[in-house]
């Protein structure tokens, strides 16, 4: 079975190929960037003639709610909602209901992911049992069931000692640990940005210093013990600066952006708009450049989006008693495309954020198109202009800021393994 | 509606405030009254006028002019409150408005029901206002997004208590007129307090120098964004003040990280009589209420001379009164918008 995926302009940051190519699959893998009309023979192909061919983006920060809460979403409509946006693996979060602090969870998430799932899902196991920060769950088990990662996203490893012990024994595994910045005590009460706004609004605030004391934490205990540490869902100035300065003078410390946190200002609260309610929160113009400043120079790693599906439960109610979070999967790509189109980022280091720079963090083969690389992509219209709609989003949440924003480019077609997942021609068709 | 079409013509409630109260002007407010953030001068000056005239029907031997007879009045306090609630309570009875309260307790709160589903429930009832206090600042926004009828705002956690406000504003006017230039002091927990931010609003909006005073960790500086002024000691506040308003310190803060102590805070916030002292001769003395004696304001000058609380807590109800002839008399004459 011979897949061509035809005269598209291929975009592949590991190789810094920027040029039109004909990408030859076989058995689901990349079996050549060919020049365009040279391969004759194929089984299928596919048109991407005006378009741009990218390694399928990876999504390393996903809450996925299954098991547990799957009236909020499932692996089956979590991986239809990032094949949809041109996402072609996904890192699902451990604070599933049960957590996913063992290998019978991560066994399930990975029975559901092959039966039902779109794309590759790749589960993150609990650092701590529970997630409660109390005792370490057990990592090697989760590694040798499938887990790539280990957080306890959502919930900050307060206890330092705890979180030292969490770098040290990790190692054994080769497993890198994502860690949420969040000192408790500061945020306890909060929420939303603590400033000017909070205060006008009556909220409680979490400030950005929350944040950065336990950047600062963790990048000493990163420097320390030497091992891996990411730092999940960057927002401040003040975090940001801490992550290039410890880049460069050696700690091995990588660290991802959110869209909503690159793209968004705390403004969009506005008249207690619950859709702008995450954490960490939206943050200050100034905090927001200085977002900009890192995915561009190097310091930020990569995208990821911290798809956070809440129901209407949850968020058509008072600001205060709303869930933190908002959905991301169906927007990542053309939030990061703005970027580059104002001039933030070349495109082949879009492409970076979106896929290679998770992949060399997570430590996985993917977010590349060299040849012998699995066959993820997604074929891009970035021009393409289109209304983000609640009833076309395939995700099961609705709980997105950019309802109804006036998107611009979007993934026409993926593919996972050689095999088309999403085709928006057929979905039109489908739809219409 | 085609029931009302049927029914004789009663007389409007322009007609029969007229009737009961004489001609006015006043700018309209808008549908709901969620703060007082963004008023002008002139809307906030016209609530005041009307409230002047409803203070005279207080005042009469019969309390009660048949200005909103036929109208309904849901008080949905999702928060304890005993002056705001019955302030709201009289107001709407002396205008002839019949009304009914929904509480916290008791409620279907209890059972788990949503302050939306609540909500949504009491409009299908058709009152033509809801009133609501909840511990959750945006509560009104909120709602108000949502129901047809006015929402007035009675408090919403730290955000507004825009009827207080107003109160407070009428208080100040009646004792000292105009308020341009005069110095107006306010001290306490700023930061939790929805009382502190309607008279910011207010006070700068009808020309007051407004300075605010509180421990550093119950304070923001955005408050000066306004126009504020603040300070971490009482004493400069204070001086000279025409203006002193004391705002209730929470009791549960005691011990936490905010204040060490109710004792050491009433030591170097709390209202003395040497204090007072330091303000203006003819300074008055406002608290929002519930006062916890001997703690921000000791008993000497809550009962004292200068203290103007419990004319406050009359002004209150004309105030109210005011509020809603302006939105349910008023508003439903109006074209809704």
């Amino acid at each position: 079975m011979r897949l061509v995926v035809e005269g598209g302009l291929v975009i592949d940051p590991s190789s810094r190929l920027e040029e039109a190519r004909d990408v030859v699959i076989e058995d689901g893998k990349v079996v050549a960037l060919a020049t365009p009309g040279e391969v004759r023979v194929a089984d299928q192909r596919l048109d991407a003639r005006g378009r741009w061919v990218l390694p399928g983006l990876v999504d390393m920060h996903v809450h996925l709610r299954e098991p547990g809460e799957e009236h909020k979403e499932t692996v089956a409509s979590g991986t239809h909602a990032a094949a949809a946006g041109g996402v072609t693996t996904v890192a699902c979060m451990a604070n599933t209901i049960p957590v996913n602090d063992n290998a019978a969870v991560t066994d399930y998430i990975l029975r559901k992911a092959k039966s039902e799932g779109l794309v590759n899902v790749l589960p993150i196991g609990a650092v701590t049992r529970g997630l409660k920060g109390e005792e370490l769950a057990d990592l090697g088990e989760l590694a040798e069931a499938g887990c790539i990662a280990y957080s306890d996203d959502g919930q900050p490893v307060m206890n330092s000692r705890l979180a030292r012990n969490a770098l040290e024994y990790a190692r054994s595994f080769e497993r890198l640990v994502i860690s949420h910045c969040e000192d408790r005590n500061l945020t306890r009460g909060g929420a939303m940005n603590e400033g000017d706004l909070s205060v006008k609004l009556g909220l409680g605030g979490m400030p950005s210093v929350a944040e950065d004391v336990m950047v600062a934490r963790d990048i000493a205990l990163g420097a320390y013990t030497g091992a891996r540490i990411h730092i999940a869902h960057l927002s401040t100035a003040g975090a940001v600066e801490m992550v290039r300065r410890a880049k460069r003078s050696g700690v091995q410390v990588t660290a991802e952006a959110t869209p909503h946190h690159f793209t968004l200002t705390e403004e969009a609260v506005g008249d207690y708009d619950t859709h702008a309610k995450m954490n960490p929160p939206l943050r200050s113009r100034r905090d927001r450049e200085a977002l900009l400043a890192g995915l561009a120079d190097g310091t930020i790693d990569a995208i990821a989006t911290d798809h956070a599906p809440h129901d209407a439960t949850c968020k058509h109610i008072e600001f205060g008693l709303a869930a933190f979070g908002v959905v991301g999967l169906e927007t990542v790509l053309p939030l990061t495309l703005d970027l580059v189109r104002k001039g933030v980022l070349s495109r082949t280091r879009a492409v970076e954020l979106l896929g290679l720079g998770a992949s060399r963090a997570l430590g996985i083969a993917k977010g590349t198109l060299a040849v012998g690389a699995d066959a993820d992509l997604a074929i891009v219209d970035p021009d393409l202009e289109w209304v983000f709609q609640v009833d076309r989003m395939r995700s099961k949440s609705r709980n997105s800021p950019f309802t109804g924003y006036k998107l611009r480019g979007r993934a026409v077609t993926t593919v996972v393994s050689g095999r088309v997942v999403h085709d928006t021609a057929r979905t039109q068709a489908r739809e219409g | 509606m085609p029931e009302r079409a049927t029914s004789p013509r009663p007389p409007t409630s322009q007609e029969s405030l007229d009737f009961a109260i004489g001609e006015h002007h006043a700018p309209l407010l808008g549908k709901h009254l969620l703060g007082l953030e963004g008023l002008s001068r002139e809307q906030i000056q016209g609530v005041l006028d009307v409230a002047r005239r409803m203070k005279d029907v207080s005042e009469r031997p019969v309390k009660k002019v048949p200005t909103l007879r036929g109208k309904t009045v849901v008080c949905l306090f999702h928060e304890a409150s005993t002056r705001t609630r019955s302030s709201f309570e009289i107001a709407a009875k002396r205008l002839s408005a019949d009304t009914i309260n929904v509480g916290g307790s008791g409620s279907s709160t209890t059972k788990g029901e949503t302050l939306l589903d609540t909500a949504l429930n009491l409009e299908a009832m058709r009152p033509d206002a809801i009133v609501v206090r909840h511990s959750e600042s945006g509560a009104c926004n909120f709602l108000a997004r949502q129901v047809e009828c006015p929402v007035i705002n009675a408090g919403d956690g730290a955000h507004e208590h825009p009827s207080q406000g107003l109160l407070d504003l009428f208080t100040m006017q009646e004792r000292l007129g105009s308020l341009e230039g005069l110095k107006v002091a306010i001290v306490g927990d700023l930061l939790h307090s929805r009382v502190v931010r309607s008279n910011l609003y207010g006070l700068r909006a009808l020309g007051a120098e407004v300075h605010l005073c509180g421990p550093g960790t119950l304070i923001s500086p955005w408050f000066e964004s306004y126009g504020a002024r603040l300070h971490r000691r009482i004493e400069p506040a204070i001086e000279g003040a025409d203006v002193i308003m004391m705002l209730r310190i929470q009791r549960e803060r005691q011990g936490t990280s905010t204040i060490p102590s109710l004792r050491e805070y009433e030591r170097f916030f709390g209202l003395s009589p040497a204090r007072v002292g330091l303000a203006k001769p003819d300074v008055i003395i406002m608290h929002p209420g519930p006062m916890n004696r001997g703690v921000e304001i000791s008993p000497e000058v809550a009962d004292g001379p200068y203290s103007v609380i419990l004319d406050q807590v009359t002004n209150g109800v004309a105030v109210r009164m005011a509020l809603l002839y302006l939105l349910v008399a008023r508003g439903s004459d109006a074209p809704r918008g």
